[in-house]
């Protein structure tokens, strides 16, 4: 279980984050919708302690995230994230990308690893591409690596920031098509995102952000379908 | 009028004794080297870091490695430390001149090359579980080390040339001081030292293309 209390998050004088409590239970997916500057992203760096935070309290199974005696690199292991700019590791192969964690972090041994690497890389559908380098990848296949990087590590939760913005329209399907089948097999999902109807289609809830807070969060036919707060229905409409 | 005669015959006799000495000029060069990138590597992260005293020592090291002559720092190191009673040997001296001088000038190409490394690849790295070390070790210096290796390169022939410099502190078995003890038994300068700089265009051209085909192999990206 995730639990966000009360977050305040600043970048100098900026205050982007301003107050936002949110829990998602085990087995769980939640979508965050919202505009840009609303602070969605910003949060889900703050889920796995890879930004800061100046006020409040993040924890993870009960493992208090900001706190300075939290192993991060311990925690870090059970929350998977994949971000916007896929961030394939461009001087190894495919294979190399997903094994590499699992055998450094995990310390499982080369065989263990590269069967592991194997099978996430073949349920993604980059099976025939063990031995390529990222950047002859689309753009759509780098992001299904990287989501089988994430997962290679077992993880209990996985965060997508933006999976699908930095992807040409036509590489948007295959991606959402790996997260479906992710949220499908009980994953406990945080996603921010800009596809409303994937949203829509594989939430049990979804908040709406704007100005750095919870703006209006619930059932996803009752947010996205008929939503309480006007300015929830306006944000819909200009995305639409 | 010109009235020299070329002795070539005697300055070939003497070729063995300079390719021995070429070796040792190679040695010291690639040892230089190597220790070089080792130091830069600490003194780019120093310089990364946020420990003030570290960041001050580094950027202290490469401001002085680049901004005196290479000679001047070869020549400290023998005859300065000799006259505070430390005594070293003058192969010592010149490796550690031109480890210092490597080290600060290799500083600087990797702190630009880090640069070119998107940020985001640590990021990544660390969201995997992996240590600042690790990802560092793993993912940051090994694509570092391709935006660099030009300028390595480059610095690898300097500091064949510069081994040269070791003469001045009496070192007589690299290709310089082989050189330098035939021409003072002979007086036949021109032959020995032309003789000489063609060996030493060899080396540097040979590293270049060794460089060029390592490049092939490492960079398979």
């Amino acid at each position: 279980m995730i639990e966000i209390q009360n977050v305040h998050k600043s970048f100098g004088d900026l205050e982007v984050v301003k107050g936002v409590s949110l829990t998602v239970e085990k087995g769980e997916v939640v979508s965050i919708i919202g505009g840009s500057g609303s602070g969605k992203s910003t949060l889900l760096m703050c889920i796995n302690g890879l930004e800061p935070i100046q006020k409040g309290s993040i924890r993870v199974d009960g493992v208090e995230v900001h706190d300075k005696a939290t192993d991060l690199n311990r925690l870090r292991q059970r929350i998977g994230i994949v971000f916007q700019q896929w961030n394939a590791f461009p001087h190894l192969t495919v294979l190399e990308n997903v094994m590499l964690a699992p055998r450094k972090v995990l310390g499982k041994s080369k065989q263990e690893a590269e069967a592991l690497a194997v099978q996430q890389l073949t349920h993604v559908g980059l099976g025939d591409k063990l031995k390529t380098f990222p950047g002859k990848l689309s753009g759509g296949q780098q992001q299904r690596m990287a989501i089988a990087r994430a997962l290679a590590m077992s993880p209990d939760y996985m965060l997508f920031d933006e999976a699908t913005s930095a992807l040409d329209p036509q590489l948007v399907g295959e991606v959402l098509d790996t997260m479906r089948m992710l949220a499908e097999d009980g994953m406990t999902m945080v996603l921010v995102t800009h596809e409303i109807r994937f949203a829509r289609d594989v939430s049990d809830r979804v908040a709406f952000f704007r100005n750095g807070l919870v703006h209006e969060i619930g059932a996803p036919d009752q947010v996205i379908g008929n939503p309480l707060q006007p300015e929830t229905a306006a944000f819909l409409k200009s995305v639409k | 009028m010109f009235d020299y005669t070329f002795q070539w015959r005697s300055a070939l006799r003497a070729l063995p004794d300079m390719l021995q000495g070429a070796l040792v000029t190679f040695e010291t060069a690639a040892l230089s080297m190597i220790f070089g990138v080792l130091i830069a590597l600490a003194l780019t992260l120093m310089r990364e870091g946020t420990q003030p005293v570290l960041r001050g020592f580094a950027n202290g090291w490469v401001s002085i490695a680049r901004n005196t002559p290479s000679l001047f720092q070869i020549y400290i190191l023998y005859f300065g430390l000799g006259s505070l009673g430390l005594h070293v040997s003058s192969w010592i001296a010149l490796l550690a001149g031109i480890t210092f001088n490597n080290a600060g000038y290799l500083a600087e190409n990797f702190r630009g090359g880090l640069k070119a490394v998107p940020t985001t690849q640590m990021r990544a790295a660390r969201s995997l579980g992996m240590s600042a070390f690790q990802a560092y070790r793993m993912i940051i210096i090994p694509q570092l080390l391709r935006v660099v290796f030009y300028p390595l390169t480059n610095q690898m022939v300097w500091a064949v040339l510069m081994t040269s410099l070791g003469v001045i502190v009496g070192l007589n078995n690299d290709l310089t001081g082989v050189t330098q003890d035939y021409n003072v038994k002979t007086f036949r300068t021109f032959e020995y030292f032309a003789l000489a700089a063609g060996l030493y265009y060899l080396i540097a051209k040979a590293i270049v293309g060794l460089a060029r085909l390592m490049a092939w192999r490492l960079f398979r990206y």
